[in-house]
């Protein structure tokens, strides 16, 4: 049984698709995070998820049961939101309890779950305030609280941290987070900012253009991007993409660029389908993580490369290189120094590398 | 030496921006007093007059000040002299306008907050549509549906009464209310009625519930603007009412146009006051609500 299901759900406002033909599954427990770029229908998916929006085509089922056509209340589910949605006219207890009391809930049933979550998210003596009383942070908590009073089967977030500062925002996603390995419940959460997504999330999946373009564990988007968009949205820097082709040379696959005499050695990688690889247009994906100053493991290759800019931030810096006349940024400690407009001795990772059909944008 | 000159030079400067700056001043002084004055003299002139007797009047100016407090003419504006025929004073009248205000207010209020809740809140297909024909409303002059109201007043059978008047005043004040809180709507963010709908809320449940309370801003806006049109209409009223029926402006009109005998100024001037004198309540007791009202933003949570 899966906990949420959507099957071939597709969505359009006018003749706009926002969404084609989504296929989605969910485990009892997971943290789904959708991400993408704004306007890439997250934000929609889940207003499907919760009833709030009318489909066009497909279904979604809560415990195997369709819900398509359930009216929201009915489903089973809370939603925190991007603006918290308090009601301002309402005090911190009367919005944790509003849902409860439409539900027909018995006092005593409500005055139990009210004590019992504002107890574990310290909101309990916050309760006769306003909303307009509350800090960012305390006004979130209680909009969490409203969800959690309900005991609902899934949890949908609609960008619920992307109101707060920097600092409270970390915190806040380090509670979400906490909350979710205690109490297991499953979440839905849609966000933007790809670091949340990376933290908090079990599984996640890319969003681009109303399609999903991959839906896996944080780390197989990391290292494994299925296809070009997912290896560059995903990362800060994001990905190198070298344009250049494939050439066998007696057994042994070589990545080269024309115009220039640098090869870069493929071997060991793990290819979907081995054959047809020779004159293959490729990009050749590295992150700027993956590029060493000095050699670090066994197999990293070494490459010389000129360095044209640098940016410093801190706790790191970001060097640009020139690769037969492509950028290819790397991320090194602030305390190396690199001389501008020199070749420099690099060690690319290729353990880490990424290989991508140029003409389809897939992984291969 | 090219120092010190430019050093006299700079306080020549600053001495004849001083002198500019006061000018200035004193001359925005003379202005607003200007126009205050403007605007405070008509009122000024009612005052005194309506608290002179008839001798006064044609014995002195128009600004001289009244000898003391006489409260006579105002007795006769609001309750008449006593006798008989032909004595109109405006006493009925307020009632009448009273009657006819505050449904009309109170009905065009809750159907713009109504409409505005709909229309901003339950976007249906076409609602853009309802809306501009709607603000087409606010710009029909009112003279243009005279006939074909007073058809369907006839119709319905209330013409000359209270109710057939409120209907007139709650139908064409609509196309007003409904801007004032579509407006005010369109700023509260749409994720409260979401949250709501996931809470179980209806469609009235979250009107009364979540969006009424948070309304006060714009229903006093609301109320002001349509006590104020509806009490100090003449046009409707004197149309669509007459004899006992009629609202206190049409009854001012009457009185002071029907007097057969002398002009009776400081009754005329006190009957004019009263029937000012609930809108100028009004905007006392809620003025500065309106300002804030007609200027608040959005309603953060």
């Amino acid at each position: 049984m899966k906990t949420l299901k959507i099957e071939e759900l597709s969505k359009n406002f006018g003749s706009t698709e926002v969404l084609k033909k989504i296929n989605l599954e969910i485990d009892e427990g997971n943290f789904l995070v959708l991400l993408g770029p704004s306007g890439c229908g997250k934000s929609t998916l889940l207003n499907i998820i919760a009833g709030l929006e009318t489909i066009n085509e497909g279904d979604v089922f809560i415990d195997d049961y369709n819900v398509s056509k359930v009216e929201p209340k009915d489903r089973n589910i809370a939603m925190v939101f991007q603006s918290y949605a308090l009601y301002p006219s309402m005090n911190v207890k009367e919005n944790m309890i509003f849902g409860l009391k439409q539900a027909k809930t018995s006092k005593e049933k409500i005055q139990e779950q009210l004590e019992k979550v504002s107890k574990f998210l310290q909101v309990d003596q916050l309760l006769e305030r306003k909303p307009s009383q509350l800090s960012g942070g305390q006004r979130q908590r209680v909009a969490i609280g409203r969800a959690l009073v309900r005991e609902p089967r899934i949890f949908l977030f609609d960008e619920p941290l992307s109101n707060l500062d920097a600092k409270l925002r970390v915190e806040m996603r380090r509670e979400i987070k906490k909350l979710h390995q205690q109490l297991k419940t499953t979440v839905v959460y849609v966000t933007h900012d790809q670091t949340e997504a990376m933290s908090l999330g079990t599984n996640i999946a890319i969003m681009n253009h109303g399609v999903i373009q991959q839906n896996d564990t944080p780390e197989k988007i990391y290292n494994k991007p299925s296809n070009t968009f997912v290896a560059d949205f995903i990362g800060s820097p994001s990905m190198n993409l070298i344009k250049g082709i494939l050439k066998e040379n007696s057994g042994d696959l070589l990545f080269t660029v024309s115009g220039s005499n640098l090869e870069i050695p493929i071997k060991d990688y793990d290819f979907k389908d081995k054959s047809n690889l020779n004159n293959k247009e490729v990009f050749f994906g590295i992150r700027p993580e993956h590029i060493f100053f000095k050699k670090f493991n066994e197999s990293d290759f070494e490459i010389n490369l000129r360095a044209d800019l640098s940016e410093y931030i801190g706790h790191e810096q970001i060097m640009t290189f020139d690769y037969a006349n492509q950028e290819v940024l790397a991320k090194f400690p602030s305390t190396i120094k690199i001389d501008l407009g020199k070749e420099t001795k690099l060690y690319f990772d290729l353990t880490q590398a990424s290989l991508f059909d140029a003409q389809t944008e897939e992984r291969i | 030496m090219q120092d010190s000159l430019k050093s006299s030079s700079y306080q020549q400067l600053e001495q004849k921006s001083k002198y500019t700056n006061i000018f200035l001043r004193w001359f925005l002084y003379f202005i607003l007093i200007l126009f205050a004055s403007y605007f405070i003299f008509p009122l000024y002139v009612m005052v005194v007059t309506s608290l002179k007797t008839m001798e006064e009047i044609r014995q002195g100016t128009l600004l001289s000040w009244p000898s003391g407090l006489n409260l006579e003419s105002w007795a006769v504006a609001w309750g008449g002299r006593g006798y008989g025929a032909g004595d109109t004073f405006l006493r009925p009248y307020f009632w009448n306008s009273i009657k006819m205000v505050v449904p009309a207010v109170f009905f065009s209020t809750f159907i713009g907050a109504m409409t505005g809740y709909v229309l901003t809140k339950w976007r249906f297909k076409g609602d853009q549509w309802v809306f501009l024909f709607l603000l087409f409303g606010c710009f029909i002059p009112f003279q243009a549906i005279l006939l074909p109201m007073a058809r369907t007043l006839g119709v319905l059978g209330i013409s000359n009464s209270v109710i057939g008047l409120v209907l007139v005043h709650t139908v064409y004040g609509i196309p007003f209310t409904t801007l004032f809180f579509r407006n005010y709507y369109i700023s509260v963010p749409t994720e409260l009625v979401k949250a709501a709908r996931i809470d179980g809320a209806g469609f009235f449940k979250i009107f009364f519930k979540i969006l009424l309370p948070i309304s006060a801003p714009i229903i006093v806006v609301t109320v002001i603007w349509q006590f104020t049109q509806i009490w100090n209409d003449f046009l409707f009223g004197s149309t669509f009412s007459f004899g006992e029926a009629a609202p206190i402006q049409v009854a001012l009109n009457n009185m002071v146009l029907s007097s057969t005998s002398v002009k009776e100024y400081n009754v005329d001037m006190a009957s004019a006051i009263i029937a000012g004198i609930p809108t100028l309540i009004v905007y006392v007791l809620a003025g500065k609500y309106f300002i804030r009202g007609l200027t608040s933003g959005a309603v953060k949570g």
